[in-house]
């Protein structure tokens, strides 16, 4: 089945096609692809062999995209965001904004010595923390992102409480993601972070602001996964049947503009992997940013866009309805 | 006939059930959604007792629906086999208690 099609077909029927962005209200900066762990759902591949990083340039130019008045929070991701060597700059030109910042950290990474700083240089510049711990059993947090990560994640987690982290009143904001362990889809985010909340409390003292649930997305190592455990075709026909016409409106795309380690531009994260420039007369590269024209582009969809309609949909920010 | 009894797509028929007998079909779902869904008890707790069910009444379409239900929900490997041994000491319990019926007879007769 073509469900690059399919899914076309069925925004023509909710008449939002083409789609297009509204805004640009989020700037995602994927700033490198190394990582210290190598997770068995990593859309983007990251790795400790890995090397892409991007340029003081081209983070220069983010700041400056950054900086429109209509975009309210810079989004920063990997890879492990900690790897780059000129994170701590980034982020000190990036909290002079008075804008949202939030960092996309696996946590596991701020035990080790070179990056333990990063607590403390996190609580200083007010950056929100965002924490993937896709499941609250540890072997199943550790069969998807590598041996002792749940215990490593956990303790990091205390480490970021103990500055105020996901505390009430320190304005200092701690998210975790929750994401499936296999072929599946994620359940109630509202059942889920009620159970997060008072697991995490009862058996470890941590404390968190919000629960994300993530769709994992068919693309780079959750869909070799999927090809090689023989649920391709089954995964993709519960994203089709979970079809949600009511999460079309607001898909991340329509708001989120996503800059690749080059600096090129992309609707969002999983079409950067996939390679799907962005489409009509719209700047391609972070240094031609221009607003007024990213902010009415047409989107470039295809079948793994089932992932953001299915069920409550899904962004990086979680569900899309409430 | 080519067909196979039980089929894993059978499952994504479920909804139609109702096909042939609509007024029945559609009290039949608006009970099963409000049984199922959370009240006292939880999404998660339901989500176990509903599994357990299942296992015990053979159903693979039920299997299948509720053990995707209990991982989307977070709920482990071995909480899902704890709900299944409950139902398995339950269908152990109930065949045994019917022996008191063999064990009344037995005595009943036996010189
Ligand atoms: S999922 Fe995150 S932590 Fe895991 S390899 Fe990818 S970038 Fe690294
Ligand atoms: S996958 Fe990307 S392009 Fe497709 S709907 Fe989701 S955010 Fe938009």
């Amino acid at each position: 089945m073509d469900f690059s099609q399919s899914f076309a077909d069925q925004l023509k029927a909710c008449s939002e096609y083409p789609l297009y962005a509204q805004a640009v209200e989020t700037l995602q900066t994927n700033i490198t692809r190394r990582c210290n762990l190598s997770c068995r759902h990593c859309h983007v591949e990251a790795s400790p062999a890995r090397t892409e990083e991007m340029s003081r340039q081209d983070m220069e130019a983010c700041l400056r995209a950054a900086a429109h008045p209509e975009i309210k929070t810079l989004d920063i991701t990997g890879g492990a965001p900690e790897t780059h060597p000129r994170l701590v700059w980034f982020l000190r030109e990036a909290a002079l904004m008075k804008k949202r910042v939030l960092v996309r950290s696996n946590a596991a990474i701020l035990l080790e010595k070179q990056y333990q700083h990063f607590l403390d240089i996190y609580a200083e510049s007010g950056a929100e923390v965002v924490v993937s711990l896709p499941n609250l059993n540890h072997d199943r947090t550790d069969r998807m992102r590598g041996p002792d990560v749940f215990g490593k994640i956990i303790v990091a987690l205390g480490e970021l409480n103990s500055r105020g982290y996901g505390k009430k009143g320190s304005g200092l904001v701690l998210d975790l993601v929750h994401n499936p362990v296999g072929a599946y889809l994620p359940g109630s985010q509202e059942v889920l972070e009620r159970e997060y909340r008072n697991r995490l409390r009862r058996d470890f003292g941590i404390e968190f602001n919000r629960l994300y649930c993530l769709i994992n997305f068919p693309v780079g190592r959750y869909l070799d996964f999927l090809r090689g455990s023989g649920n391709l075709e089954e995964y993709f026909r519960l994203l089709k049947e979970s079809f949600n016409s009511a999460a079309v409106g607001s898909v991340m795309c329509r708001t989120t503009l996503s800059v690749a380690p080059d600096g090129r531009l992309f609707d969002c994260d999983f079409n950067q992997v996939l390679d799907l420039s962005l489409s009509g007369q719209t700047p391609v590269h972070i240094r031609d940013f221009d607003y007024a024209k990213l902010s009415r582009r047409q989107i470039v969809v295809r079948g793994h866009c089932y992932s953001c309609t299915a069920g409550a949909g899904s962004s990086c920010q979680g569900v899309l309805q409430k | 006939m080519s067909q196979l009894y039980y089929e894993t797509k059978d499952l994504q028929d479920f909804s139609n059930i109702g096909e042939f007998a609509h007024e029945q079909g559609k009290k039949f779902f608006d009970y099963y959604t409000s049984s199922t869904s959370s009240g006292k008890l939880t999404e998660r707790e339901k989500a176990l007792i509903a599994l357990a069910v299942a296992t015990v009444r053979h159903c693979p379409y039920c299997i299948d629906a509720y053990t995707n239900k209990c991982l989307s929900l977070g709920v482990g490997n071995d909480e899902m086999m704890e709900a299944i041994h409950v139902g398995a000491a339950m269908v152990a319990g109930d065949t045994l208690a019917h022996a008191t019926q063999m064990r009344k007879i037995v005595k009943q007769k036996e010189m």
